[in-house]
């Protein structure tokens, strides 16, 4: 049995921010999935931050990583507040419609 | 006093502009009106004062331009030429004001109307009064402009637009050289003050300059400028196309600025430049030619016209070629003592036609009149009047006049005193010709009018034939009682060296010579009695047989056709050659149209990357975060 080496984490964390990545890009349908995606990403380097702080023996990691969830809890809550709003305005929350901003 | 006489028509301008449209009409008119017959008193108080040889005065206003060496002041010069004028033009203008109450009456715009007729009358004074040249410009553009003004007056017309554009720019030509006279005399003065000018001229006689490798006499060169000047402003041959036309003004405005006052400033001029002009000798021959063939020229075309206007207008600008030729043989009291009584009689002229037209209801053609001495018998009276003194019909005022100027015409030792001297006999006959036409076709005769335009025709108002009584009165009797101070005995007491007099002893003209003026203008009038009023056909016959002849002379010698393509046309394209190629299509095109359509294509690209969905700028904001970090970590 290999012990788990800090590759590892840094792998996991590489695949989950991907996934988060091309969740945003390829997403056309749902706004929803798009904070799905960026939670994503941020967990993805709570895992860096907490592998590295376990490896390196160092706790400011720890304690980076309980700010970011503290911020991405805030952040969900004010993204979803901004989605209800959004929906009840214009009755869709498809992301191929949200092109308001086009110049 | 002076100062009363020059401000108070512009008193009466501010008033008409300013507080009138608080009252009404007929305030103003009246407001107005008395303040032109005070200036005009005291106008005569001045002028009966310099009448027995008063001293040259000069009243300082305050200082108007001071750069370097060059010091201009405003200021009111009163000598016997400026009461002269004061005279003239203040008479003529309260009772051109007066005649305005009745003739304008039911105009919508009448206060503007005596505003401008004001306006004009202070610039006119302000020319007149003027210490120095530059003032003396100032008067002169302003009687420009209150003509410009007035000419288009009724300005829902086009033709008195055209008219006063055409007036306008006709006399930036004469202007132009006028301003160039005026920057060469303070050149070579160092100061454009009258009082300098006249101490130094005698030292300019034989001085000379040098341009563009000729030799040219500097006093010759500076005077022909500011000829160019006066005629312009007087409408001489070549530069009176303009006279004409403004006849579409109102005809009180036609009596005041276009046959008293302004078109007589150009001869005023010469006449108060009189100390340079008189060195002036290659100067004074073109002016006797230019003088003597207007007035030939202009005599005429008006054998001619059919518009009752047009006829006086062509008489006008013929009289003023009497008025330069006598300038140009030196004999300038003859010249502003026909200015003088050619504004008395003029005026009268002027406004008895605008009686007519007043009692036709508008209508100007003498085709549609005649037979009118029995609706109209004061106004008729009051033509003949005016005809009488402008052939110079004995002891009327034209008299002394015109025959003051033939006889210095006669007794000249000028080179072309010969040919003046039989151009103004000449003239006199047709000026007889054309006014007994002017009266035959007007009043006597039976009338060509529709009945009902015939029946309507009444005697104007009061307030008209009281200001044509008093016109009449100085027609008749400026002359007798003037002409002792002006061209007689009194001269040398009354000019007081103001302007320079022929210097000899006065002859008497040959009783022939007389004798050949007195039938020749007879020649003339009955001329016209056989073929207006005897023979009524034969006006007919006439200008059929003579048909070359006549179409020249009712064509105006074709004056206006010929400048339309010569200078018209061509400008016309070199204009729209520029506006199109060269200012749409080259300046605009890469000026700031070009500029504009630069930055349309720029943004056209830029908001290519603005699509307004998320992802795309997510994607742009993590290539660009990429491409920041690799740079960072790499290099």
């Amino acid at each position: 049995m290999t012990s788990i080496s800090l590759n590892h984490f840094l792998f996991l964390a590489a695949i989950i921010f991907t996934i988060g990545v091309l969740g945003i890009f390829l997403n056309k349908k749902n706004v929803i999935i798009i904070l799905m995606s960026i939670e994503l990403i941020l967990l993805s380097v709570n895992i860096n931050f907490i592998a590295f702080s376990v490896f390196l023996g160092d706790i400011s990691g720890q304690i980076f990583a309980m700010f970011i969830l503290t911020v991405a809890a805030a952040e969900a809550a004010i993204g979803l507040a901004i989605l209800v709003v959004f929906f009840r305005n214009l009755g869709s929350i498809e992301v191929q419609q949200i092109n308001k901003l086009k110049g | 006093m002076i100062n009363f006489i020059v401000f108070l028509p512009l008193i009466g301008f501010l008033y008409c502009v300013f507080i009138g449209k608080f009252f009404n009409d007929n305030f103003a008119q009246l407001f107005t009106t008395i303040l032109l017959f005070i200036s005009a008193f005291f106008s005569w108080i001045v002028f009966i004062k310099y009448l027995g040889g008063a001293e040259t005065q000069i009243v300082l206003l305050t200082n108007w331009i001071t750069s370097g060496m060059f010091s201009v002041d405003w200021s009111l010069r009163i000598d016997s030429l400026t009461a002269t004028m004061l005279v003239v033009v203040t008479s003529v203008s309260a009772c051109v004001h007066l005649y305005s109450i009745g003739y304008m009456r039911g105009d919508s715009s009448i206060k503007r109307f005596m505003g401008y007729l004001s306006l004009f009358t202070f610039f006119m004074l302000m020319l007149v009064t003027s210490n120095n040249l530059l003032q003396m410009f100032f008067g002169w553009e302003g009687v420009g402009l209150a003509s410009y003004l007035l000419i288009g007056f009724w300005h829902h017309k086009d033709s008195a637009n055209k008219a006063a554009m055409k007036a306008f720019i006709i006399n930036r030509v004469g202007d132009f050289g006028f301003a160039l006279g005026i920057a060469g005399v303070f050149l070579i003065f160092g100061s454009v003050d009258f009082q300098v000018i006249f101490l130094e001229a005698h030292n300019l006689k034989d001085h000379e300059f040098n341009f563009l490798s000729l030799q040219l006499s500097t006093v010759n060169t500076l005077c022909f400028l500011l000829f160019i000047g006066a005629m312009g402003k007087s409408a001489q041959l070549g530069l009176h196309t303009w006279l004409p036309d403004a006849m579409e003004g109102p005809t009180p405005v036609s009596a005041l600025i276009h046959a008293a006052t302004m078109v007589t400033a150009g001869v005023f001029m010469v006449a108060r430049m009189s100390p340079l002009f008189e060195y002036a000798e290659f100067t004074n021959l073109f002016i006797i030619f230019i003088g003597s063939s207007t007035a030939i020229f202009a005599a005429t075309i008006a054998l001619t016209q059919n518009d009752i206007k047009k006829v006086i207008a062509y008489s006008t600008c013929s009289q003023l070629g009497y008025m330069f030729f006598a300038a140009g043989l030196g004999a300038y009291n003859s010249a502003i003592f026909h200015l003088m009584t050619h504004g008395f009689f003029k005026a009268l002229l002027f406004l008895s036609a605008g009686s007519v037209i007043h009692a036709m209801h508008h209508e100007q053609d003498m085709k549609k009149m005649g037979g009118l001495f029995k609706k109209i018998p004061f106004t008729g009276t009051m033509m003949w009047i005016g005809s009488l003194a402008i052939i110079g019909f004995p002891y009327f005022s034209g008299y002394y006049s015109k025959e003051s100027i033939l006889e210095n015409a006669y007794f000249s030792s000028s080179s072309m005193s010969q040919y003046a001297y039989t151009v103004g006999i000449l003239t006199a006959s047709l000026t007889a010709f054309y006014s007994w036409r002017l009266l035959f076709l007007t009043f006597h005769g039976e009338t060509r009018s529709s009945k009902e335009a015939y029946n309507n025709a009444h005697e104007s108002p009061k307030v008209m034939t009281v200001s044509l009584f008093m016109l009449a009165f100085g027609s008749i009797f400026a002359g007798i009682f003037l002409s002792d101070y002006f061209i007689g005995d009194k001269q040398d007491i009354f000019w007081n060296q103001v302007i320079s007099l022929s210097h000899g002893e006065h002859h008497h003209m040959p009783f022939i010579q007389t004798l050949i003026i007195k039938a020749s203008v007879s020649i003339g009038l009955l001329l016209a009695a056989f073929i207006y009023f005897y023979r009524e056909g034969s006006a007919k016959l006439l200008s059929f047989k003579l048909k070359p002849l006549y179409s020249i002379s009712l064509n105006k010698w074709y004056i206006d056709e010929i400048y339309n393509i010569i200078f018209v046309k061509p400008y016309f394209y070199l204009a729209s050659f520029f506006w199109k190629k060269g200012d749409i299509n080259i300046i605009d095109a890469y000026g700031p149209n070009g500029a504009s359509r630069l930055i349309i294509l720029f943004s056209k690209g830029l908001s290519f990357f603005q699509s307004g969905y998320l992802y795309h700028y997510a994607f742009v904001m993590l290539g660009g975060l990429v491409i920041i970090l690799t740079w960072f970590i790499y290099f």
